[in-house]
């Protein structure tokens, strides 16, 4: 029992993270329908600008919230320079310019910041709590709770304000949108920012438990794709559910069967549900118009 | 994922209507695609038998050689995706299968070499038609993410399977030997690689023009409508599917010949992106495209490798240039460009 709290924890704690990529790329498929593949330098980003600015003397949270605003810089430029000049074009041509919008953002941090893998401290210390005789890091329920409050945030803002509406008026139909007067490029650039600050804050409560690197964004953006994908592309909730599932997943795999291959359990599953269920868990099916 | 095709090819409209394709003229749509098919095949071979003239020492040839590779398997994909629609991001999954069967066939069952090649393409044919059915049910992005785990499923085997493939660190290969002729040396490989992107490029194009190659672009404008005409659609996206995993395949094993060397890498998430990249970045639906595609994304690291740090930086900007500037990929952007100006 404690061994199976234990890898539920750990599981959870990583599934949060997961959630918020997931959660990330469904805004940005939402409000402008391309697969953000750069999602994952969003979390690099928040965790190394943090050290960094930290390092250069700023105290600890101003240097956090800089983050924040300096990636939610860079996912309003993505937009702005990226996406939008490209606009009309293919969905694999979107998702190769967030390829190498992704390439690039690695390239960048790579000479601004260091090749080297860093830490943050943790917010609460690491000395663990027991729980049902489980070492439960004080770090992992802050993830949690962090997670909570971006999902419970967002919902509130994009159900309770005109703003909010406008934007899921633009993710229900964007030329519809247009004729009811909301501007869209406000809102997909909205979409981008919101997406970009999400993966950043994911990323600067991680990092004192998993540290951080340049090079982490890949694997985050392929299993943020695969929780969305899992959850059904478009929801929301879907998302979250999906980031936890795979989450939980790995950690069970890892700790039950064969570390080396809980990646492979984690995407067996997945490839299972979709046989099952092709559009996802909560996704909704789509008739093709001819 | 609905993508339009851009094509270099004559566009069936051209020649229809129908009273046209009848009259007098003699050139039927069949005539032109066979002209079309043999001026393709030609321009090929000439950029193949031309290029050496003017490379200044051994290395070129082993990039080249590289390019032609790395073509071949972007050729196969863009079969699946430029023509019949469907992506994969994890055909690099395939090459592996090439790669570490002419690896371990020799080292561990003691095939010839020649022979484990083509056990390699028919394991991957195999693969691919038992895994094809469930998966090509899937659409759009749900196609993606699904190739996307059986790619990295494979990429995981091979580096935890250590006793058969060595593992993370990989495995040596031994030299590839054609009836006593012991293919060595960039110079060989050159010829050897290109002659067989010349000849999958014909294959290709021989498909294209087949009735199931038009089943397949039917496929790729609707498939419902592709449905109403009669076309069994589930079957050919799986003949595609297995077409394409075997270029990969074959591809995969001269990767691992060449180089002497193998790792789990070449089946691994980064090299299906960049397979998807080459197609992509070609131009989906040319056949030219795949080999431009390849081209460009082989020798960029190597000429950027002079920005030392910055390599990355430049090449994501100009990944990222290239889509924006040139949506369509660079063959059928040019072509297009081209075409407005004679007209």
């Amino acid at each position: 029992m404690a061994e199976f709290l234990q890898f539920a924890f750990s599981g959870l704690t990583v599934g949060a993270v997961y959630a918020l990529v997931a959660l990330g790329f469904t805004l940005i498929y939402n409000a402008s329908d391309v697969i953000n593949f750069a999602q994952g330098e969003f979390v690099m980003i928040g965790g190394l600008a943090t050290v960094f600015i930290a390092a250069a003397g700023i105290p600890l949270p101003l240097a956090a919230l800089l983050a924040v605003v300096a990636a939610t810089a860079v996912g309003l430029a993505l937009y702005r320079f990226a996406i939008e000049p490209a606009r009309g074009a293919s969905a694999v041509s979107l998702i190769m310019i967030t390829i190498g919008a992704s390439i690039f953002l690695r390239g960048a941090a790579q000479v601004i910041f260091d090749k080297r893998y860093h830490s943050l401290p943790p917010l609460f210390g690491d000395t663990p709590i027991k729980f049902g005789g489980a070492a439960i890091l004080p770090q992992s329920l802050v993830v949690l709770a962090g997670a909570l409050v971006i999902v419970v945030l967002l919902w509130t803002f994009i159900e309770r304000t005109l703003f909010g509406k406008a934007v899921l008026a633009t993710a229900a139909n964007k030329l519809a949108a247009r004729l009811v007067g909301i501007d869209t490029r406000r809102t997909v650039g909205f979409s981008f920012a919101v997406s970009a600050a999400i993966g950043a804050i994911a990323g600067i409560l991680i990092t004192p438990i998993t540290l951080t690197s340049y090079n982490i964004g890949t694997l985050l953006a392929l299993k943020g794709f695969a929780a969305a994908m899992l959850g059904g592309i478009g929801s929301a909730l879907g998302a979250v559910i999906g980031g936890l599932l795979l989450g939980l997943l790995e950690a069970f795999s890892a700790g039950y069967l064969s570390s080396q291959y809980k990646d492979a359990v984690a995407f067996i599953v997945i490839l299972v549900v979709l046989f099952a269920r092709p559009q996802g868990l909560l996704g909704r099916a789509t008739v093709e118009r001819v | 994922m609905s993508v339009r095709r851009i094509d270099e090819r004559p566009a069936v409209k051209e020649t229809l209507p129908l009273g046209r394709r009848l009259g007098s003229a003699g050139t039927t749509i069949a005539d032109r695609f066979a002209a079309y098919r043999l001026t393709s095949v030609l321009a090929i071979a000439v950029v193949i038998a031309v290029v050496p003239v003017f490379f200044p020492s051994t290395y070129y040839y082993r990039v080249a050689a590289l390019v032609y590779v790395f073509a071949l398997a972007a050729l196969g994909l863009n079969l699946l995706m430029g023509f019949a629609g469907q992506v994969s991001l994890g055909h690099a999954g395939f090459m592996g299968i090439g790669a570490y069967a002419v690896a371990i066939g020799p080292t561990h069952f003691g095939l010839p070499t020649w022979l484990s090649l083509f056990v390699g393409a028919a394991l991957s044919a195999g693969v691919a038609f038992l895994v094809g059915r469930p998966i090509l049910r899937l659409r759009g992005h749900y196609l993606a993410v699904a190739t996307l785990g059986f790619g990295l499923l494979l990429a995981i085997v091979f580096s935890n399977e250590a006793e058969w493939t060595g593992g993370p660190d990989g495995m040596s290969v031994r030299r590839l030997v054609l009836i006593g002729w012991a293919v060595r040396g960039s110079e060989n490989w050159y010829w050897f690689s290109g002659a067989t992107f010349l000849v999958g490029a014909a294959l290709a194009l021989n498909l294209i023009d087949s009735p199931a190659g038009r089943a397949m672009r039917a496929i790729h404008d609707s498939e419902t409508a592709a449905r109403v005409l009669g076309i069994d659609v589930a079957r050919t996206k799986l003949v595609v599917f297995v077409i394409s995993a075997i270029y990969a395949s074959v591809a995969g094993s001269y990767l691992a010949l060449f180089n002497g060397h193998i790792t789990p890498e070449v089946a691994g998430f980064l090299r299906s992106i960049e397979l998807v990249a080459m197609v992509v970045l070609g131009g989906m639906g040319s056949i030219a495209g795949s080999l431009v595609g390849a081209a460009v994304l082989v020798l960029l690291p190597q000429v950027l490798t002079f920005l030392h740090e910055y390599e990355h930086l430049v090449l994501g900007l100009i990944l990222m240039g290239v889509m924006i500037f040139l949506r369509n990929g660079i063959v059928p952007s040019i072509a297009a460009a081209l075409k407005g100006r004679s007209s």
